[in-house]
């Protein structure tokens, strides 16, 4: 028997648009080209990127002048980051929740000598404009604040953050990647100076990715050398990945009131549907201002990892913010930065549906989910204890953990 | 990720759950870390007759704790304080470096249980 297969991982992959495919390709084949020649078979890729660039920067309500094409949305924030501070120095802001493509180059910026705040979130994931109003200081270069956040969902108020960093003249950055392709974007009204985007995040390949210059802001290159994307990433272009990143955002600028409508109907279904059949869920992330089709919960007294393998031995895929999912076995800093326990954040649950997800899949959720968390639960001393009457969490007061996971014993 | 034992021992858990009045008890770990485990024996002339476990954690951890009731039933105290955190790992076909801090827990689990048995026998 075929295994029913649910994808609701969106957020680490998406499956390629039939349409992006298409218009990789010729490059991929015959079309081998450098945009740079002078001769014939620089022609094609040349009108090629020239192309992508337009429907890419309409996409996000840009002119395509201030599109450069990088190679992922990790490249795009290291850009803004680093290329903002260059030649700078002083105080950086970057929110507590930022991926940790911003927040490692924010830290390795403050080993440099810049000194680094790291904006606090409210219990929701959001970053309120006061506290970065009181965060901003006369030798503040740069403020980074993502668009939305892909574990929790949380929607801010970006257009509000950057007033607020330009009242003082501080250029301002946002990583865009979890919000394209599920929010409509209009960098004008947003009125950012940088902004970060892949096109992962529109049903585009890997190795593409966007970052938006405002035109006339200071920023220096990441790499340097060549004289593509004006200047200011140097490197011969991926062209079949830029090409399908160009028909992606094309298809997706068309299609995206429809694919969130229905992606948030959905998720609609998960709200609703989930709690009548499991209790102690704990939703986190904001009721309104979310993401579309984005649903992330703690399901108490279950650790991630374990929900996780029993899921896609069922065929569905999802994530998780817990420890053991995680390669440096640290539990989800978003989880943490917003005042979650580290006991509900090792129970952490992140669904991210897609334009893919039907009504089929959600009922494949709704129907395995259940019983595994009961099979799991049932194998949990915490919940052993719950049902004794005793307080599943006594254990967890001024327990430290470092030590047990760096401590790594050869087998 | 992990080896088919592990996956086996992580789907089909054996001894699951908590012996009824036992010699000993043990609890390791935390949930605030990921992983706590709880292990419960009965004790009949020094030889482990029965071993449960109830787990909190990854897939590793729950599968070590398997393991780990699997190797002890029918070993004598002694032997079963011999067993170490290597040989747990060693018989689930090894597990993913970042993970072997789970099949330290499962060894240890197991041990404070018979210390547990111990000090109770000495009271007694």
């Amino acid at each position: 028997m075929k295994m029913t297969r649910v994808y609701l991982d969106h957020a680490a992959a998406t499956p390629l648009l039939p349409e992006a495919r298409e218009a990789m390709v010729p490059f991929l084949d015959g079309e081998f080209g450098n945009p740079a020649s002078i001769h014939a078979r620089g022609e094609k890729p040349r009108a090629a990127v020239k192309d992508a660039r337009e429907k890419v920067a309409g996409l996000v309500g840009a002119r395509p002048e201030g599109i450069i094409f990088t190679a992922s949305a990790s490249e795009s924030n290291n850009h803004a980051l680093k290329g903002l501070a260059a030649g700078r120095a002083g105080h950086i802001i970057v929110s507590a929740i930022e991926h940790v493509s911003v927040l490692e180059p924010a830290r390795t910026l403050a080993k440099a000598g810049f000194e680094l705040t790291e904006l606090p979130v409210d219990g929701e994931g959001r970053v309120r404009p006061e506290s970065l109003t009181a965060a901003i200081r006369p030798d503040t270069v740069l403020v980074s604040v993502m668009h939305a956040n892909n574990e929790v969902g949380a929607v801010q108020d970006i257009a509000e953050l950057a007033r607020v960093a330009h009242e003082r003249e501080v250029p301002f950055h946002s990583d865009g990647t979890a919000a394209v392709g599920r929010l409509p974007v209009d960098l004008g009204a947003l009125g950012v100076d940088v902004y970060s985007f892949a096109a992962q995040s529109v049903y585009g390949p890997k190795g593409a990715a966007a970052l938006y210059i405002r035109p006339g802001t200071r920023i220096r290159p990441l790499v340097e050398g060549g004289f593509q994307e004006r200047n200011r990433r140097a490197g011969t272009e991926n062209v079949a990945a830029i090409a399908g990143f160009g028909a992606a955002a094309e298809v997706t600028a068309r299609r995206l009131a429809d694919w969130s409508g229905e992606m948030s109907r959905l998720a609609d279904r998960i709200f609703t549907e989930l709690p009548s059949r499991l209790d102690r869920l704990v939703f986190t992330g904001p009721g309104t201002g979310r993401l579309p089709g984005h649903v992330s919960v703690c399901v108490e007294f279950v650790e991630g990892e374990a929900m996780l393998l029993s899921l896609d031995d069922e065929g569905i895929a999802a994530a998780s913010g817990s420890s053991c999912t995680a390669r440096t076995l640290k539990v989800s800093h978003v989880l943490l930065a917003m005042g979650l326990p580290h006991t509900l954040a090792q129970t952490s649950l992140v669904l991210t549906l897609g334009r893919d997800t039907t009504d089929a899949g959600v009922d494949h959720l709704l129907e395995k989910l259940p019983p595994i968390v009961i099979r799991l639960r049932r194998m949990s001393p915490l919940y052993a204890k719950l049902e004794r009457g005793e307080d599943p969490y006594a254990a967890a007061a001024g327990a430290a953990c470092e030590d047990d996971h760096s401590t790594v014993e050869e087998g | 990720m992990y080896s088919d034992k592990v996956m086996d021992h992580f789907r089909n858990p054996r001894h699951v759950g908590a012996v009824e009045n036992p010699d000993g008890v043990g609890e390791v770990g935390n949930p605030v870390c990921g992983d706590m485990m709880s292990f419960s024996i009965r004790v009949r002339d020094g030889v482990l007759k029965d071993v449960r476990f109830r787990t909190f954690g990854c897939g590793a951890a729950i599968a070590v704790s398997s393991m780990v009731s699997e190797m002890a039933i029918g070993k004598t105290i002694e032997e079963a304080l011999a067993m170490s955190n290597a040989d747990v790992a060693r018989e689930l076909g090894g597990l993913p470096p970042n993970k072997l801090h789970c099949s330290n827990l499962g060894a240890d689990a197991l041990h404070a249980a018979i210390r547990n048995y111990l000090e109770k026998q000495k009271e007694a």
